[in-house]
């Protein structure tokens, strides 16, 4: 597809893209494909590899460690077991959406790593050429459209199998996705308007001064958290929350089918990740050295791309290792009521700085003033809201001291400041069987006793 | 893959200069024809009349809506081939990616197995449909048939600073009134959505916690109930737990089951396991007569033990029967 759109756009393209792909020829086009292919699916090796050993790490284990030096070979192993598993298809399944839908799913994933920048221009075989199959004005957009289109693999995958569990998974993850994707893109929305472009060669050539996470930091965490949202992980796996439902859309699938999804799902992983790296992470840029070095020429910038997508891929694996699964309704509220405000307020005070820049008659204003006037206002915001006086919540109900502890039906424990009534037994004990009196009432204070804790 | 169909196409549009002349002229960003695009097109239009024919005789509803979608991305190829990148890919963002999936969410919830029912609901509305549809194929071939198509002109000032930036400086500048009206249009459409579909809450809201109340009052099982099954022995969903004592539970059969009697016999499972407490090996067991094996009385299950799981505290509470069974929420 995205070699089409190149050559579609090969004329108009030219000068709206920091990158410069004119001296590509069919070749090169079939080296970087190839070459992004091999990638992506080692990745996805290593990937399962990489967070079934630090996961394992987080919890005091050793994690796969049988096949290979240090177990490397373990996802090989998977991955053979799961080719050579019988390929079932349910019998009552919608045969050909049944099939397809998977297929929706890898493919759809594989199309976002086309626009990513690796490097900058390199020297392949001779040719000058971006470490980048292609660009174009709307490149980050695109990456969104087959984000969104990847999600038809899930849908159609939990509707075809024409069961239960697999058509729950499918319509959470139709609402998940609808929801986050919609915070996310507001998210690389005021990226796009700090770097003045949508072409990912250009968004990261415009951090040659400053990665763009600093200055968008909350446009930054919103993107953060909404793909985790995006790719169903943990905390929001709800799609394929194994408690509730089995495996959510693919738990009819089986074989190489089955890992397809499980391809799909890891490669997304790495796009989202590409991504943050790109718009937010200055891309294949190394901190802190000149932009003339060597270091970042050529080849080199292929090393810190990586290494700044994998530290993101730790922070998957991180989250996964130490965060519960979200309840349906909160991860809802959480997308609703947080995300997508938190990041329209932010869209706006961006484009009101970036417009008042841009404006000729504010041209002597210093950036610095904008923000102090904003942050003025927020201040005053802050203070005016805090002045109005909060609705005071429903005095709690008093507690008596002494509880009844079968009132409901059903005995509880007191709560803190509570007591029991003096036990209508203890009075027996002591009445009955004075010479025990030593082990179980010498030292019983007379009054009842206060609970403390919980 | 993708690279190989663009090296195709480039392929092509060396080798068939010939039969370019035969093809229509397709027109690209600078607004000259181009083989490839032709080529494109051709490709994509077969693809997207035989989908547009899926939509119509499609049986099954998601199947309708699939083809719908994929006449809207082979639509928004020919966008991007157009030189309209940016509508290219927000049609399949908006579209495909937002809207279908919507129309998708609803389809879904009516099942694999549902085909559309062919039944005619107002009389004659069959002949009516194709009547009407002959009519609007007349009209559109008269249409069709007597355009000019000239040659485009304008698309590279239009695009000159990037595509995006061009449609930029036209929505929000010459239609900019346009646009905030459609925005101000939409924003009143999704409140009164939100305006009709709300419904003043009558009852207080039921949490956790009301439920967790509700249940102790009503004298409840407050755990989950026991899964059925006897462990290392037989596992089915029919088969009733034993408790302790070697007593069955009923209540750890799911209630459907029950319900239908489809539940196996509780005191003949439990009657096996006390001979295998009693210490009979299974020689001795499969020595006995029928008879013989069913001499040892099934356990009477008392009172208190049939009902095992509902605590009978909850009695007292009045309007509410204590040994109901037990909820869907405690399986």
């Amino acid at each position: 597809m995205h070699s089409v759109l190149a050559a579609g756009m090969a004329t108009a393209a030219e000068g709206s893209t920091a990158a410069d792909f004119s001296n590509d020829t069919w070749w090169i086009w079939l080296i970087k494909s190839v070459g992004i292919l091999v990638f992506l699916l080692t990745s996805v090796l290593i990937a399962i590899w990489f967070e079934r050993k630090v996961v394992a790490r987080m919890q005091v284990r050793p994690g796969p460690n049988v096949h290979g030096p240090f177990g490397l070979l373990q996802s090989l192993a998977d991955a053979m077991k799961l080719l050579f598993k019988e390929d079932m298809t349910v019998k009552a399944a919608d045969k050909v959406v049944y099939i397809v839908a998977p297929l929706i799913a890898v493919f759809c994933s594989l199309l976002t790593f086309a626009v990513i920048p690796l490097g900058p221009t390199v020297n392949m075989f001779g040719v000058e050429t971006p470490l980048q199959l292609t660009d174009f004005p709307v490149a980050v957009l695109y990456i969104l459209a087959c984000a969104s289109v990847g999600v038809y693999g899930i849908v159609l995958g939990g509707w075809s199998s024409n069961s239960t569990y697999p058509l729950l998974g499918a319509v959470r993850s139709t609402a998940q996705v609808i929801s986050y994707e919609l915070a996310m893109g507001m998210s690389l929305v005021s990226v796009f308007i700090l770097a003045g472009s949508m072409s990912t060669s250009e968004i990261v050539s415009s951090q040659t001064q400053l990665w763009w996470f600093l200055p968008l930091l909350p446009a930054f965490v919103i993107y953060i958290v909404s793909m985790v949202g995006e790719t169903n992980r943990l905390p929001f796996d709800l799609p394929e929350a194994e408690g509730e439902l089995v495996s959510g859309y693919m738990t009819e699938y089986s074989s190489m089918k089955f890992a397809w999804f499980f391809l799909a799902e890891y490669i997304n992983m790495l796009n989202v990740s590409a991504v943050a790296t790109t718009l937010f992470l200055g891309g294949w840029r190394a901190p802190f050295i000149p932009a003339d070095s060597f270091l970042q020429q050529g080849y080199w910038p292929v090393l810190w791309f990586l290494a700044k997508l994998w530290a993101l891929m730790f922070f998957f694996v991180w989250v996964r290792g130490s965060v519960l699964r979200f309840r349906y309704d909160q991860f809802m509220k959480l997308g609703w009521k947080v995300l997508i405000p938190a990041s329209l307020v932010w869209l706006v005070l961006v484009a009101v700085v970036q417009g008042l820049r841009q404006f000729p008659q504010f041209a002597d204003l210093e950036l610095r003033t904008i923000l102090f006037g904003i942050a003025g206002v927020v201040i005053v915001g802050v203070v005016i809201s805090l002045l109005i006086p909060e609705k005071k919540p429903a005095p709690a109900a008093t507690r008596p001291r002494v509880l009844d502890a079968f009132a409901d039906g059903y005995p509880v424990p007191p709560l803190p400041g509570q007591v029991l009534p003096p036990s209508p037994r203890r009075a027996r004990v002591t009445a009955g069987a004075p010479a025990d009196e030593t082990t179980t009432g010498a030292d019983a204070p007379t009054d009842p006793k206060e609970v403390h804790g919980g | 893959m993708s690279a190989l169909v663009a090296g195709a196409t480039e392929l092509a549009a060396g080798a068939l200069p010939a039969v370019s002349g035969l093809l229509p002229r397709a027109v690209d960003s600078a607004g000259d024809p181009s083989t490839a695009e032709a080529v494109l097109f051709w490709v994509l239009a077969p693809i997207m009349v035989i989908a547009a024919f899926g939509l119509l005789f499609a049986r099954k509803a998601v199947h309708a809506a699939l083809c719908v979608i994929l006449v809207m991305i082979s639509l928004a190829f020919l966008y991007v081939t157009q030189g309209a990148v940016f509508l290219g890919v927000v049609q399949v963002v908006v579209y495909t990616g937002a809207i279908m999936m919507l129309f998708l969410f609803v389809l879904m919830l009516v099942g694999v197995s549902s085909a559309d029912s062919l039944v005619e609901t107002i009389r004659g509305q069959r002949w009516i449909g194709w009547l009407a549809g002959l009519g609007l194929l007349v009209v559109l071939a008269g249409v069709i048939g007597t355009a000019t198509y000239p040659d485009p002109v304008g698309l590279g000032t239009a695009n000159e600073s990037t595509n995006p930036r061009g449609i930029a400086h036209l929505i929000f500048g010459q239609y900019v009134f346009a646009m905030e009206v459609v925005g101000a249009l939409l924003v009143t459409a999704a409140l009164g959505a939100l305006v009709f579909t709300h419904r003043r809450r009558l009852t207080p809201r039921l949490g956790q916690r009301e439920r967790a109340d509700a249940r102790v009052r009503a004298g409840q099982t407050l755990a989950p109930l026991p899964a059925p099954g006897v462990y290392a022995k037989h596992n089915a969903m029919d088969v009733p737990a034993l408790d302790p004592y070697g007593r069955p539970i009923t209540s750890s059969v799911p209630r459907v089951l029950r319900v239908r009697g489809q539940e196996a016999d509780a005191a003949e499972y439990a009657a096996r396991i006390d001979r295998v407490i009693a210490g009979k090996s299974a020689v001795e067991r499969g020595a006995l007569g029928y008879e013989e094996q069913h001499q040892t009385p099934p356990p009477q299950a008392d009172p208190a033990g049939a009902s095992v799981g509902a605590p009978q505290i909850g009695d007292a509470v009045a309007g509410v029967d204590a040994s109901a069974p037990d909820s869907e929420e405690g399986k």
